[in-house]
């Protein structure tokens, strides 16, 4: 077994290749403007990374700080900053401990200050409030802004017009504003050569996520997954180092695949599976740990997610980037990602892995501050129990605001689920 | 008509949730409905293919929601609930479609909800470009407008260049005059209270344009007829509310708690544009133009480096406004997001600010009287004290 222990209990390989990689995103962000190195702020989805490694650009993706701060159990903090500074507490709870962050001096989840941003880069796609997002932290930074609007897929799938739309976009303002931002002349050369290896890391990882079809799956399609996406969704997309990391993580998987082994948990090895469940969207960062364990005490294993789809649909070898057309490319990746499908995508894609995956069941978990996830998913649920003829679990939890999350409320709806497909099984 | 008898047959309108005055049309037209949820559409090209377009808020305070509570959580505002119940209960079943614009991802997301629950529906997410540059985000809105002309064209709902000039046309005389009224608030707001010129505008968008127009006109010519006078009244500028609707009784409160309310964000799409759209040989791209080009502050469109926030209080200053009330549907992230820029920017000009929270069907109205007549007290009172 290819696993290490340590106080957060089993990881394999993979998993502790990528808290490496990500320690080192971490030295080169926090070294990148003493080395001449501009820092721009952007987003986890349709983020256009490749591209800004052209420019040699760092980026700091404020959902990540997000996602420390919850796992690192402090995010209540900066949210209250937040707050105090006059936003609601009904809106996204990223903007408000990104808000919060800044009111600190920027200090981020490690207690150290994380750099300000010279330019931001907006993608505006996915989530209306990204741009709202943008438009506050540009305020509150007071630096320039680059910015592409990329349509929502809601034809199911790019049309040329909005193909032309984000191209023009591309070539006339944001490469320009790039070269202006970091005096780096655009190479459609290097652009290519990071795609090429941006499509080495899609093809691995897919096969690591398709891993999950096996029984018993070799990996959690959510908490052990979000190890393996974190990597393709930040920094490492277009790098050398994120294809070693993916041929690892499919190395890993496939090993396990072979020898008949369930995931890595936090609290050990699942090996023995009773449940297998399709999960739409995500959990309060600040109890992962506490979700994760109700999943482990009734052995149900996720396999398959959609949350680990927002920085693209990476079990799917369907939508790869192609250096052959690198800006259609990067525009039609971006596109693609989860939250920019139409909800009858959406469920499609769902009823597609329920069915894909041999689920027994699906769990949809609602995030209270993204409504561009959550907006329509009891649609979605009763529209996949009409198609599956399998009924859903739900319930209601914000993506890093603790209190918004209710241990207790959560395993017994959980409880009564399983329950439910026990009963469903016995034929009764 | 007088101005009153305007103004009641538009409450009538308003209130109406079977909308009548829609069927009566289509009976008699076999015409083609569509509904447009907030905030901007360009009706013009629906109206010049002979649709019939009608601007869609929920339910307001008029129905209860019965069914719609099970497709929404509890922290999603409360127009799409509405929406549903109204669809699901048949009183929207005069529609061919719906449009949903890009004013939010609950209803972007709506979009997708409509298209299943009616799948014979055309429901149609429509995405304003947030690049404004002609050749870019004005092309990307063209040809938008374009597929969404031709759809129409399929179901043998044409467009000539004509028709859509002569729609252009009444549309930007729609505007106009809902301008004049904006304008005649400021200069007299107690001519025109702000709930009665609320009614009117909500009809009119049920209404068709010609119809509006004559209403408007007729409303406009008659308002010196009534005699009122005007009060001791603080001069406030409601801002929030463009998207979910507050109830004509809410703005009533308002008004009642010692306010004037002068200008608004309600029902933003009817003046989205603020200039009018040229009469052209290319009608759908002189209306992208005009979208590009305006400058009325909204939630909906990115600003980059010309917030809205300073425009508010460039307003507030010209319209010589006492104040300004933040009136904000609950979850709505648009106006709640831009809420602290525009208290900051309102804060260091030395303007009064007040929020409260509401949704469609708010009906206790107690809390927010006590605490709009506290805000306009205090405006008096600082006013008494510096005069």
């Amino acid at each position: 077994m290819n696993a290490s222990t340590n106080t957060h209990g089993y990881k394999d390989a993979a998993m502790l290749a990528e808290k490496d990689l990500m320690a080192g995103y971490l030295h080169r962000l926090n070294t990148a403007q003493e080395n001449g190195k501009k820092v721009c702020y952007t987003f986890v989805p349709g983020n256009l990374i490749e591209l800004l490694h052209c420019f040699d650009v760092v980026p700091v993706f404020p959902e990540v700080l997000g996602l420390q701060m919850g796992m690192r159990r402090s995010s209540e903090h900066y949210i209250e900053m937040g707050e105090r500074a006059g936003y609601s507490d009904d809106i996204c709870s990223y903007v408000k401990s990104s808000v919060g962050m800044f009111m600190m001096d920027n200090v981020g989840p490690y207690g150290q200050p994380i750099p300000k941003p010279d330019f931001l880069f907006l993608v505006a796609s996915q989530c209306f409030t990204f741009m709202k997002w943008w438009e506050i932290l540009r305020k509150l930074f007071d630096c320039p802004i680059i910015t592409i609007h990329l349509p929502y897929r809601h034809h199911n799938c790019m049309t040329a017009d909005e193909a032309k739309y984000g191209l023009a976009q591309l070539t006339k303002v944001v490469i320009p504003q790039l070269e202006a931002a970091t005096g780096i002349a655009f190479d459609i050369d290097q652009l290519r050569e990071r795609l090429a290896l941006s499509r080495q890391m899609e093809i691995d990882l897919a096969a690591t996520l398709q891993a999950a079809a096996h029984t018993p799956s070799p990996i959690d399609a959510f908490s052990h997954a979000l190890y393996y996406v974190g990597p393709i969704n930040t920094y490492f997309r277009g790098t050398q180092e994120g294809v070693d990391f993916y041929r690892l993580a499919r190395k890993t998987v496939e090993e396990r695949v072979a020898a008949n082994e369930g995931p890595m948990t936090p609290f050990g090895l699942l090996d023995e599976q009773k449940y297998r469940l399709v999960l739409e969207c995500g959990i309060t960062w600040d109890h992962f740990q506490e979700f994760n364990k109700i999943l482990y005490d009734e052995k149900a294993v996720i396999v398959a997610s959609t949350y680990t789809k927002v920085g693209g649909m990476y079990d799917s070898t369907e939508v790869l980037h192609d250096p052959s057309r690198p800006l259609e490319s990067l525009i039609e990746h971006n596109m693609s990602n989860y939250c920019n499908n139409s909800l009858s995508d959406r469920v499609q894609l769902m009823e597609g892995y329920i069915r894909d995956y041999d689920a027994d069941g699906f769990v949809v978990g609602s995030i209270k501050s993204c409504k561009s996830f959550s907006a329509g998913q009891l649609m979605m649920l009763q529209e996949l129990e009409r198609r599956t003829g399998m009924p859903g679990a739900f319930f209601e939890c914000d993506m890093m605001d603790p209190r918004y999350f209710t241990e207790a409320n959560v395993r017994t709806r959980l409880d009564s689920y399983f329950r439910m497909i026990d009963e469903k099984r016995r034929g009764v | 008509m007088n101005s009153r008898q305007i103004v009641a047959t538009c409450q009538h309108i308003y209130e109406d949730m079977d909308f009548d005055y829609v069927r009566r049309w289509k009976e008699t037209t076999r015409g083609d409905v569509i509904g447009i949820l907030p905030v901007y559409f360009p009706k013009e090209i629906l109206h010049a293919a002979g649709v019939l377009p009608i601007d869609l808020y929920g339910g307001g305070d008029i129905i209860d929601v019965v069914q719609g509570d099970s497709y929404y959580q509890s922290y999603i505002c409360h127009i799409p609930r509405s929406m549903i119940d109204l669809g699901l209960s048949g009183r929207l079943n005069f529609l061919s479609g719906l449009i949903c614009p890009f004013t939010c991802d609950v209803i972007r997301n709506f979009s997708g909800v409509w298209g299943m629950l009616f799948p014979d529906q055309y429901a149609r997410f429509f995405d304003q470009p947030q690049n404004f540059d002609p050749e870019i985000g004005g092309e990307y809105l063209t040809d938008q407008l374009n597929e969404i002309m031709a759809h129409q064209a399929a179901r043998g709902r044409t467009a000539t260049t004509e028709q859509l000039n002569r729609s252009i046309f009444l549309y930007n005389e729609n505007r106009r005059l809902i301008r004049r009224l904006y304008e005649q608030r400021v200069s007299q707001p107690w001519q025109i209270p702000a709930h009665e010129a609320y009614v009117l505008l909500r009809a009119s968008g049920i209404m068709r344009v010609e119809e509006s127009n004559a209403l408007l006109r007729a409303y406009l010519a008659d308002i010196g007829s009534i005699e009122r006078k005007a009060e001791d009244k603080v001069r406030v500028i409601v801002s929030g509310a463009f998207c979910e609707q507050p109830s004509a009784s809410l703005l009533r409160t308002i008004e009642l708690s010692g306010c004037y309310i002068i200008n608004d964000d309600f029902l933003l799409g009817n003046r989205y544009l603020d200039t009018d759209v040229e009469i052209s040989d290319d009608p759908v791209r002189a209306i992208s133009r005009a979208y590009l080009q305006s400058r009325v502050p909204s939630s909906c469109r990115f600003e980059e480096y010309d917030p809205k926030s300073a425009r508010l209080v460039s307003l507030a200053q010209e319209q010589r406004a006492d104040g300004v009330i933040f009136a904000c549907p609950s979850f709505c992230d648009p106006a709640l997001e831009d809420q602290p820029s525009y208290q900051q920017e309102l804060e260091e000009a030395g303007i009064p600010f007040m929020t409260l929270q509401y949704s469609e069907d708010t009906r206790q109205f107690n809390v927010i009287r006590e605490q709009v007549g506290t805000f306009s007290d205090s405006i008096r009172l600082a006013e008494a004290t510096h005069a």
